[in-house]
């Protein structure tokens, strides 16, 4: 075969969609490594969905190239669409079909045959713990329910790149662990995933890297340590056996590491860490001190906090 | 989950295009879930099931003996009237169906996937060709409980006619519900082009008594006359009419026109 193997699955550049006269994406540019969890995160209006409907193929963009797997989205879109599976934001299953319905025509246009497609969405509603509501229609599932069989439905094809536009929103707790579940071991088996998501948290824990959007424009692509450490540093919590010697353990951290020390009520010391490798010289001096310490805590910043600080002004919602 | 590795992109066989083979395997897929939509919720053939009924009662009593003198020599003018009529009347459906479809979410699964585009479309028009077989069996049926029987393959002819004749008109109406605005605007624009093809039309009264303008509208220019002219002669003594072959080409020219017309308009809006 004449393919190359493409180290991206996804490069983006300089893409843009415009709506009405209004640049909803206006010149987004990114990759993204194959076999990994690309987080796509930015406020409401930010231009999300608008970005993963033109790599999906079902909007074409204004100006700009996007590749999958180095094919062109608007020039080998067919190819593009062997390769993808999506789960949009709004459910993109038949209301009035049940899930077994569903998944059999969905397998059938992927060129399953009849009996191969029925075990397929057998296998799949059975890894979805959907069994039982197989044969329900999908008008009487709830939420978490439509969200799985949303996410069976493009795995149908075991394609090597997902695209899942809020996975988790309005999951439960335990729905929201299950799906990350799924999520990590799609990676495991070999697929690379684009998701979005209001949650930071999420993006945290599954994502390799993270591009922050805003109005349309990539503020920020690292990894999720690399934009915390960009934001502020992290900083260090000690906890003293004895609340009597927090003032002391105070004055000997800020001797150590420089920078302004803060004692709770709990007796709890707070300051900025901005070379761990001191680390070791505070214990030292605390100990020969004669200083216990009950807990000790590097806390990097909350992703929360770099999110609004690139994000900026929370006033102007869209 | 279980662990099925992924075929990476580059080991994969990747084609640009769709073939012919599976374009047509595609479209049954989509006769087959606009059937199943049909069976989840039976109410949806009554517009060719109780409709034609009521309709068939209704003017056979009430005009059958102002019109003919009486009911059983009005029988021969309006059953192929209220079956062309029905048949009209129900190519609307797959059109809004189609509207429904692209508005609702699940479009964009379709859309992300490989497969032939015009396959959801032709599936749907292509389901349609059940609806039209049930209105004919309807009428016929209802024809038969109060005395008109013409000959078994006659019917069978005139229905598989009444088919064809209702698919090519589908693609029109298919057309109409993919430009307007909104499932409820396609159905206004649809009535607005059924109501003046079936009553201005020998589909319940013979054309003599109408003025001149529209007699002329009705007699030489509206499909649907010919359409039910044909009709007529095939139930009446089985004879294929100029009337048979100017209603077959013309639902031929409207298929040929408005095929690639509602391609363009489905494409630009799914
Ligand atoms: N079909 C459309 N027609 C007109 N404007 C649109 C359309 N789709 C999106 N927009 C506009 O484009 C901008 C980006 O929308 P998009 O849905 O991509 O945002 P998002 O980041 O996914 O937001 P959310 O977090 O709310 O899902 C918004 O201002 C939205 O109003
Ligand atoms: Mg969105």
């Amino acid at each position: 075969m004449d393919k190359i193997k493409s180290e991206y699955a996804v490069e983006v550049a300089e893409l843009v969609k415009v709506f009405d006269k209004k640049k909803a994406v206006d010149g987004i540019s990114f990759t993204i490594r194959t076999g990994t969890i690309c987080g796509l995160l930015g406020p409401n209006g930010a231009g999300k969905t608008t970005t993963i409907n033109m790599l999906a193929t079902l909007l074409k963009p204004d100006a700009g190239t996007a590749k999958i797997f180095g094919y062109d989205v608007t020039k080998e879109t067919q190819k593009v669409r062997q390769l993808i599976g999506l789960t949009g934001q709004y459910a993109t299953i038949d209301e009035s079909l049940t899930a077994m319905e569903n998944l059999k025509i969905f397998a059938r246009l992927l060129g399953f045959s009849r009996t191969d497609a029925k075990r397929k969405a057998e296998e799949l509603l059975e890894e979805f713990s959907l069994t039982e509501a197989a044969n329900r229609k999908v008008s009487m599932f709830s939420g978490g329910m439509r969200r799985r069989l949303d996410l069976a439905a493009s795995l149908l094809a075991s394609p090597p790149l997902i695209f899942l536009d809020e996975p988790t929103t309005g999951l439960d707790p335990r729905t929201r662990a299950q799906m990350w579940q799924t999520i990590r071991t799609l990676v495991k088996n070999g697929s690379t995933i684009l998701l979005t998501t209001q949650y930071l948290d999420e993006a945290d824990q599954l994502a390799d890297d993270i591009v922050v959007i805003n109005k349309g424009k990539v503020v920020a692509h690292d990894t999720p340590a690399g934009l915390k450490r960009s934001v502020s540093a992290s900083s260090l919590q000690l906890t003293v056996k004895n609340p009597d010697c927090a003032p002391k353990a105070a004055q000997i951290t800020e001797r150590v590491l420089g920078g302004k020390a803060q004692v709770s009520e709990a007796a709890e010391v707070t300051i900025p860490l901005a070379d761990t490798a001191k680390l070791a010289d505070v214990l030292v001096k605390l100990k020969e001190m004669e200083i216990d310490i009950a807990a000790i805590n590097v806390r990097e910043p909350s992703l929360d906090e770099v999110f609004f600080a690139l994000t900026g002004d929370k006033k102007e919602a869209v | 989950m279980t662990n099925t590795a992924i075929i990476p992109a580059h080991k994969r066989d990747l084609k640009n295009h769709v073939g012919f083979g599976t374009a047509v395997k595609n479209t049954f897929t989509f006769t087959y879930r606009a059937l199943l939509k049909v069976a989840h919720n039976p109410e949806s053939l009554l517009d060719v099931t109780l409709m034609p009924i009521l309709f068939t009662l209704m003017f056979t009593y009430l005009f059958g003996g102002a019109i003919s003198g009486d009911i059983t020599s009005y029988l021969p003018i309006i059953i192929p009237g209220i079956l062309i009529q029905t048949c009209v009347t129900s190519c609307g459906n797959a059109g809004s169906q189609l509207r429904e479809d692209i508005d609702k979410s699940v479009f964009n699964r379709f859309k992300s996937m490989p497969i032939a585009r015009i396959s959801p479309l032709a599936g749907v028009l292509t389901a349609d060709l059940l609806r039209y077989a049930i209105a004919g069996a309807v009428v016929f049926t209802v024809g038969a409980a109060i005395g008109y029987r013409p000959g078994f393959l006659n019917v069978i002819a005139c229905i598989g006619f009444m088919m064809f004749v209702g698919w090519c008109l589908s693609w029109l109406f298919a057309f109409v519900a993919l430009t307007a605005k909104s499932v409820s605007s396609a159905s206004i624009y649809g009535m607005l082009i059924m109501f003046p093809l079936t009553f201005l039309s020998n589909a319940h009264v013979p054309t003599e008594t109408m003025p001149k303008a529209v007699r002329y509208f009705a007699e030489y220019i509206n499909p649907v006359s010919k359409a039910i002219t044909a009709a007529h002669e095939i139930l009446g003594n089985g004879a294929i009419s100029t009337d048979f072959w100017l209603a077959l080409i013309g639902s031929l020219a409207i298929f040929i026109v408005f095929v690639p017309l509602t391609l363009w308009a489905y494409k630009r809006n799914a």
